[in-house]
This record gives structure tokens, sequence and C-alpha cells, in this order.
């Protein structure tokens, strides 16, 4: 569900395809629900090992990130810092893993390319990056840890899945028609690199 | 003071030291990000300076690591041959990280290599990593801590450049890091460069550059020069904050030298990202300690 509350924009889950029709790259959202951390391990075992996730993620959220828990009790988990982890390591699987998942968003940090793109614009599914390293601003939008599964892969690649509220800001750097925002800003940015070359490249000719 | 208490006292001060680095940013890092981020006019950039200066504040007031990812423990020992604890001071380190790991709580982040599992503990084999100077004739030890994350470690590349490359190989070299990988490791970077003669020599002076602090310069002209063209000429290409874009891609750029081979120029690029957790803490014989990375540090 998309609602607009004080003009903040606000996905709740669970999300349909429809809720992300509207929503474009450089968007700020939030998002209250389910959010799931979700990286490196755990896209190798669903895509390359063909295991079931044993969340149920579709039509929600999750989070390219391993948090830092604390175990209050048994099954009784607090998340003290969690923050986005780099979402290009997860590139390589993410169209698999969109498609067998049925997740509709990916928060996480800095951007990604046409796997991703391809299956945003396939399956209805958008990527946003959270500002990283901004963990106890992100901490304390978790209200609790609902479930914690594969815990035999160590505290930052484990599930841990969370009810949040309000989980934000969330930028929007792929949308569902096809736009990216990093890659479209990385063209700016090396041409503006090539030119601050050749600036530099007068005045370092050191080897005579 | 026995031995055994000397130690138990080093390895307190440590691990306490290494649990507040991971809630405080240094005050070098501080200022600066204060400084880019009055510079900073797009409402993007905006939003993200004021989540990073709210995120500095929660984790004060909620003593918690403003980062989740506290990183593979890192440090570099400056230590007298005469300090009393040479000899205890590797065991004492990774003492004092198991210790912050449960206190503070750090993120579990050691994963030993071909066994593949985590160790569940922040330690393991060669982690912490410890690098040492040995200073002789002297009884003091400086050590500077660092927690290595993994975000702004992936950016880090090293090779061997032949001479007809030129400062411009180097110049190409590090920029087109900044804009293959640097972007995605939370810039305002601060931006370590080694320029020596083999992998290794380079390697170690770009992490060796990163402790320097912030505004420090090269002490030779020429390099001096040269960090101030890379710092102009990334701030330029406009990474700006967690590279969507903005004036200041980073916080400086930091070069460290040695003679070279004359077949050969090492280069390397190391980054630290703008939550740049690292501190300096400084013992003399008797333990007694200065902190030159952050004001409120006591125990």
């Amino acid at each position: 569900m998309l609602e607009i509350k004080d003009s903040k924009k606000i996905l709740t889950t669970p999300i349909s395809a429809e809720d992300l029709k509207d929503i474009h790259t450089g968007d700020i959202i939030y998002i209250s629900g389910s959010l799931t951390t979700c990286r490196d391990d755990v896209h190798r075992r669903v895509v390359e090992e063909g295991l079931t996730i044993p969340i149920d993620i579709r039509d929600k959220a999750i989070f390219h990130a391993g948090p830092i828990i604390r175990t209050l009790g048994e099954d009784h988990y607090e998340v003290v810092s969690v923050g986005p982890t780099t979402s290009m390591r997860m590139e390589k699987f993410e169209y698999e893993f969109v498609k067998e998942t049925g997740v509709r968003v990916l928060v996480g940090k800095g951007g990604m390319k046409e796997n991703t793109v391809r299956a945003c614009q396939e399956f209805g599914c958008i990527h946003c990056v959270i500002p990283a390293g901004n963990a106890v601003v992100a901490a304390i939008c978790v209200e609790e840890v609902v479930d914690a599964q594969w815990l035999d892969l160590g505290m930052p690649e484990a599930l841990w899945s969370c009810r949040v509220k309000e989980f934000g800001p969330l930028i929007v750097s792929i949308d569902t028609h096809g736009s990216n925002y990093f890659e479209e800003k990385k063209i700016e940015y090396n041409k503006r690199k090539e030119e601050e070359i050749a600036k530099i490249n007068k005045e370092v000719g050191f080897i005579k | 003071m026995s031995k055994e208490i000397q130690v138990k006292k080093m390895t307190d001060i440590i691990a306490a030291f290494v649990g507040y680095t991971g809630i405080h940013l240094p005050d070098d890092v501080l200022a600066k990000l204060t400084e880019l981020r009055s510079k900073e006019d797009s409402p993007m950039a905006g939003l993200i300076y004021d989540t990073m200066f709210r995120n500095i504040e929660l984790a004060k007031e909620l003593d918690r690591p403003s980062c989740q990812d506290t990183g593979v423990l890192q440090f570099w020992v400056k230590c007298g041959t005469g300090f009393p604890l040479i000899n205890e001071l590797e065991a004492l380190l990774k003492e004092a990280v198991l210790q912050a790991t449960s206190e503070t709580p750090l993120r579990h982040n050691a994963v030993e290599t071909f066994d593949e599992y985590n160790t569940g503990n922040n330690v393991g084999k060669g982690i912490p990593t410890v690098w040492w100077d040995i200073v002789p004739n002297w009884d003091g030890c400086e050590v500077y801590t660092y927690m290595a994350g993994g975000g702004c470690m992936l950016p880090g590349h090293a090779m061997v450049l032949m001479p007809g490359e030129g400062y411009e190989g180097v110049t190409r070299f590090v920029m087109d890091r900044m804009t293959s990988y640097g972007l995605n490791a939370c810039p305002p970077l601060l931006v370590g460069v080694g320029v020596a003669t083999s992998v290794e020599t380079a390697a170690m002076l770009s992490k060796k550059a990163l402790m320097r602090p912030i505004g420090s310069h090269n002490e030779n002209e020429r390099a001096a020069r040269m960090e101030k063209l890379l710092e102009d000429g990334i701030n330029a290409i406009g990474l700006g904050p967690q590279g969507m874009g903005g004036k200041y891609s980073v916080m400086g750029v930091h070069i460290e030298n040695t003679a070279r081979h004359p077949s050969t120029i090492g280069v390397a690029v190391n980054v630290g990202c703008w939550s740049l957790r690292r501190g300096h803490i400084m013992f003399d014989k008797d333990l007694n300690f200065k902190v030159a990375s952050h004001t409120g540090f006591t125990m």
C-alpha cells in the first residue's frame, strides 16, 4: 500500500506492483511493515543452491545489510545497529533472486546494474538506498525482530526479519520503468573525470 | 604494578578505546564533515548530511556503534624497543578485540578463509591485523586503531606501473577507482595513495596514509601538490555524499611515498568512508595515555 502522510511517501507491506508504478528514481520514500536482511550468502543459497528461503518475502522488502544483534533471550533479539552494505555484490544474483522470491523492494547502498534493472522492470520491484553509515538512525526504525533464520551463516549473513516503522529516508535508485540513478550519474562522473585527469596531467610530469 | 596487572590495564584501555571509536567519530573527521556539509547546496546532499549528523548524535545518545559494520580491527603500532609490554602487545590487542566485541558490542567480522565460517568473536587467523613500526631507544608506544569496513575496503587496489606511465599513470589509477568503486564506498572519502616500488610497499603506505590527520600534507612539495590536485580533481567529479551527487567527494587525499626501483612505480589506493573509525592513542612506559584523535575519551 502506498500512502502519503505529512508529505512523506510511505510504502506499507504487502506492496503490489501497482503501488510502485508512480515511484521514480530520485524520489524519497519510507517503508513500514516487513523488512528482512538478505545479503551475499542468502542470495547464493537461493540462487546457486536452489534452497527455499525460510522467510516469506513475497510483496515485502529486503535489506542488503548485516546488523549488530544483541540476544535478549531464547529467540528474542534486538537490532543494535543496522545499515546497508554494498548492493553491487548482490548484482549477479538479483534477477533470479527477485524472480524466485517475489520481493518488491530492495534496500541497500550504492548502485546496481542491468540484472537488477531487468528484474525491477519485469517483476515490478524497486531498488533504494538508505544513506549508509547511519546504522543507529536505521536501527531505531526497527520495532521488533520477528524471525531469525539461517543463523548458521553467522550474525552478518543470517536472515533477520524485522517489523519496521517509516524506515528511511530511502532514495529510489532503480524504478520499475528502467531508470537507474547511479548508472546515469556515472556517465556524468566519467565525463568530468576525463576532464580532470587532463588538467592534472599538465602538472605532474615529474619524470623528465 | 606486576606484569599481569599492567597487561590487564592496557587491555582494558584499548578495549574501551576501540569501543569508543565505533561510536564516536574522530575530531578531524567531524570538523571536515561539518565544513563539507555547509558547502553543499542541493536538497539531496542536504538530506543525506542531515541523516549523517542525526546518526552521529543518536549513536552518542544511545551509546551504539554508529555504523553496523564495525570492520575488521586493524592496529598500527609504533612501539619503542624499551616499552615494558612489547612482548605482550600482540596478544593483548587480540584480547582487547574480544573484550570490545562483547562489551560494545561489535559485529562479528572474522571469517576463516578456506574453512569459510564466521568465528563469532571477531578474531581469527591474523585478525586483528597488527602492523609494527619498531622505534629504537624509546620506551613509549603509540597505537593507531582502525575499523576496516567491507564497503570501503572494496575500492582497494595496488599495481606496479612502468615508469613510462609516469605520475600521469598514477593519476589515472586513482581517478578510475573513484568512479568505478569509490562512489559506492560511502563518500565523502578519505583517499590514501601509496607511491613506492612494489605492490606491498605501495599498499602498506596507502593504508598508513589514512592514519594521518585530515588536513595534513606530505612533506615533499611535489607530493603535497599532487595531493591537492587529486583532491580538487576528485571533488570536481561531483560524487557528493553517498555518491549521489554533490560538490565534494572527498575529505582529503593523502599520499605516502618511498623511493622506487628505476624500472617500476608501485602504486596503491585505499579509501576510508565518511564514517572513518580511526583512533590514535599514545602510552608512556607507566601506561599513562593520551588520545590524539578524540577529545572526549576517558577511562
